[in-house]
């Protein structure tokens, strides 16, 4: 792989991350990151959902109107989260039923189309691919970074397995209310921006 | 940008086109995909049932054989607690409540349900030698912030308790939600949901139910409002307005 694609795909995972540096897509990592599983699935669908829409539309760059781009971004855009729900639906039923409307706001989501727009309409496909893959997977560290410590300090378990045995359930650990509900999300979410930001701190913006 | 594809006639067609290629991709998907999404349906609802049932652990995978053998589906009238002939399958409580024709609003709505469906579904199981012993009855609610959905598995003589299980809620992780958890479930069998009178008398204890209470349950801690809606849901479905009819008849008659 050239070093020019592997920055594409690995860039936007720290360096460039959509959530910890450009802060977009907040609204769903608040949403989905109760636990790990369910923030898992949804990594790969935004995964699956920004790599192909930055491969058709990139494919089709050269051949959409100006002036009706968004639209056209958005169509696409929009029957691919459909095809990503149909699935889910079809094949894991439980966690289509817990992730429910959120994977339809996929749609909605900035990065999603914020790759499109800024990235796929300039650049060839197979590199439009990757970019989407990348940002993908960036948005996907911090939703599971997020989900790791909402579901252990919260619930008490990873991905469904005691770690931690609640008082509940006859065990030692008081679960903290804070962390169940979805706004616990913008305080780590803090948390972690501040931690990237000590270690990378060319990301931090001038006044 | 070239201006060769700005033109009015060249973005329309631009437009169907993505549009057609869309809609093909969307609707494939969707008719491909529909058996499954049925099938998981109806695997999550029989799973549910069979849990209600107390047969889950003994079905292990084989969710769907267990069910047709041992799951009988009977459609009632509510009001006059009849057997009716209907179509079980494709029966949705939720659906009826919003036609008025096929359902009417309860004088003491406590559920929260706003209109209650004039027919319902109820399951009846058979053991092995085929006789029924368990009876499981659907319930509907509101709870905290949304309608809450579960079942009643009750014994042969329609008052003790079996199972309380909620298939589908939207209550807050952690507290509401803890109607899930396997402990709250384990406090349910060999409640009583009538008292000698035949009044409703379950319920949800706040701080915990007395030792011995042959009626109450604990309610669910950090969760009032649930625990009320869970509460009343049960006093309205097993009420005059809900199962009591059917109930009723079935000591009476058994079933025909």
């Amino acid at each position: 792989m050239s070093s020019d694609a592997k920055k594409v795909l690995t860039g936007p995972i720290v360096d460039n991350n959509p959530i910890a540096l450009q802060v977009l897509g907040i609204c769903s990592a608040l949403a989905v990151t109760s636990s790990m599983a369910n923030a898992l699935v949804m990594t790969l669908a935004v995964v699956f959902v920004t790599a192909f829409s930055n491969l058709f539309i990139s494919i089709i760059r050269n051949h959409i109107p100006s002036s009706v781009r968004i639209i056209v971004q958005m169509a696409i855009i929009a029957s691919l989260v459909i095809v990503v729900d149909q699935v889910l639906k079809a094949f894991s039923y439980q966690l289509s039923k817990e992730l429910a409307v959120f994977v339809g706001l996929i749609i909605t989501n900035c990065i999603v189309m914020g790759r499109a727009e800024a990235f796929a309409m300039k650049e060839k496909p197979v590199v439009s691919f990757l970019d989407g893959i990348g940002n993908g997977l960036g948005y996907g560290v911090i939703l599971m970074l997020v989900a790791f410590f909402r579901e252990l300090l919260g619930f008490g378990t990873l991905f469904g397995i005691e770690i931690l045995p609640l008082v509940q359930n006859d065990g030692w650990y008081q679960a903290n209310g804070l962390l169940v509900l979805p706004f616990s999300s913008f305080f780590v979410i803090g948390l972690i921006i501040w931690a990237i930001r000590q270690w990378k701190p060319e990301q931090v913006e001038k006044d | 940008m070239s201006s060769n594809k700005e033109t009015f006639g060249k973005t329309v067609g631009f437009v169907l086109a993505v549009c057609v290629v869309c809609a093909l991709l969307v609707s494939f998907s969707a008719v491909q995909l529909k058996p499954l999404q049925q099938a998981n349906k109806l695997l999550d609802q029989q799973t549910k049932i069979l849990e209600a049932a107390g047969l889950l652990e003994k079905a292990g995978n084989e969710i769907v054989k267990t069910y047709n053998e041992s799951v009988v589906a009977r459609m009632i009238d509510l009001d006059s607690g009849e057997f009716i002939e209907g179509d079980v399958i494709n029966f949705d409580e939720r659906r009826n409540s919003r036609d008025k024709a096929l359902s009417v609003k309860p004088e003491n709505d406590l559920a929260g349900i706003n209109r209650r469906s004039n027919s319902a579904v109820v399951y009846l199981i058979k053991n092995e030698a085929g006789a029924i012993d368990t009876v499981v009855l659907p319930i509907v609610g509101s709870g905290l912030w949304n309608l809450m959905f579960g079942y009643v598995g009750l014994e042969a003589d329609l008052n003790t308790v079996k199972s309380v299980i909620y298939s589908d809620h939207s209550e807050t992780p952690g507290l509401g939600a803890e109607v899930l958890n396997p402990k709250w479930k384990a406090l349910w069998p060999g409640k009583k949901i009538y008292n000698n009178a035949g009044e409703v008398k379950v319920q949800l204890v706040k701080g915990g139910a007395k030792a011995g209470d042959i009626h109450g349950v604990d309610g669910l801690s950090g969760a009032t409002l649930t625990s009320n809606g869970v509460t009343h849901t049960l006093q309205f479905w097993f009420g005059k307005e809900g199962y009591a009819p059917f109930i009723a008849k079935y000591r009476a008659e058994g079933v025909k």
